[in-house]
């Protein structure tokens, strides 16, 4: 029987997999990112289960919100992403140190 | 099991193998196709849940604008996959070691195995709506009225999204070449052309005007 334990699983698996993302691809920050958009994700199955098995559509507004905040999220991102690859031709994390102390 | 449970872990399977594929791909394009499809599934997810709106602005925003900036970020960039991938298997072993960790914790804590913190009736209030529900409408009701002040900043933000991307990425290079039309409709007759006196049998005082 699939209840809010197992969309709550999901969201939870969901979100480990892009930690482990995180800690896998740690020289391309396009991934990243991904792995960042994948979290966002994980988080949003959690409000709409919640929202659903509360019968509380304010959890989806809520929902609607980061989806916004996470667009302009990725967009500027990628833009940072991509004068930096102009200017350094690089996106290894390691390499980008030049604030370093 | 119902046709709904069926279809929950179906796209939940898709969701979680796509997302793997994300991580371990080990072209950027192949884990930005990945990233489409757990999205994809995803809302499929969403609507078993009953927010059609929010899964059809998954589809149309996030992979109808979203993923495709990415997609056109990833291939623009030249970027050297082999360097890229440095160090994936070194950092596996404590990688994967979190991630089943948090998994665990997470899983005894809301799952079915650990204490049962989410079987009480206050978590069972779902009502499956019938054909005459409209979740785009419920949701614009509650929208325009009570968050409508977080609605506008929500588009302020937007703004500042777009105009902070142009201007971030926005170059002037001196190479380029461009039309100023102010300079254009500006100019005189005589800074353009000039007229030579010249006879018609081109003899020798025809010639010195040319010169």
């Amino acid at each position: 029987m699939i209840g809010l334990t197992s969309y709550l699983t999901l969201g939870a698996i969901l979100f480990a997999i892009s930690i482990a993302g995180i800690f896998l691809n740690r020289k391309n920050i396009v991934v990243l990112l991904m792995c960042i958009e994948l979290m966002l994700l994980a988080a949003n199955i959690n409000f709409i289960a919640f929202s659903h098995y509360l019968n509380d559509l304010q959890g989806q507004v809520f929902v609607f919100f980061i989806l916004t905040v996470a667009a302009a999220e990725a967009a500027i991102g990628l833009a940072i992403l991509v004068v930096l690859f102009r200017s350094r031709h690089t996106i290894d994390v390691e390499e980008l140190d030049s604030l370093k102390g | 099991m119902t046709v709904i449970d069926f279809l929950f872990l179906v796209f939940s399977a898709v969701v979680v193998a796509s997302a793997l594929g994300v991580v371990a791909s080990r072209n950027p394009v192949h884990s930005v196709l990945f990233l489409v499809l757990t999205f994809f599934s995803c809302s499929a997810v969403w609507m078993l849940l009953e927010a059609e709106f929010l899964a059809i602005t998954l589809v149309l925003v996030y992979i109808g604008a979203v993923m495709v900036l990415f997609l056109f970020v990833v291939m623009m960039l030249d970027i050297n996959i082999a360097r890229m991938r440095q160090g994936f298997v070194s950092y596996l072993p404590v990688g994967a070691l979190f991630a089943l960790l948090m998994v665990g914790v997470m899983v005894w804590v809301v799952g079915p195995v650990g204490p049962d913190v989410m079987g009480t009736p206050a978590l069972d209030k779902a009502v499956r709506h019938g054909p005459e529900y409209s979740n785009t409408e419920a949701l614009g009701k509650i929208l325009y009225t009570d968050y409508v002040l977080a609605f506008e900043v929500a588009a302020v933000i937007l703004l500042v999204a777009i105009i902070a991307a142009i201007a971030l990425t926005l170059r002037t290079r001196p190479t380029t070449k461009y039309q100023e039309p102010g300079k254009q409709v500006q100019v005189k007759r005589n800074d353009r052309l000039k007229i030579v006196k010249m006879d018609a049998d081109g003899n020798e005082t025809g010639r010195e005007a040319q010169k």
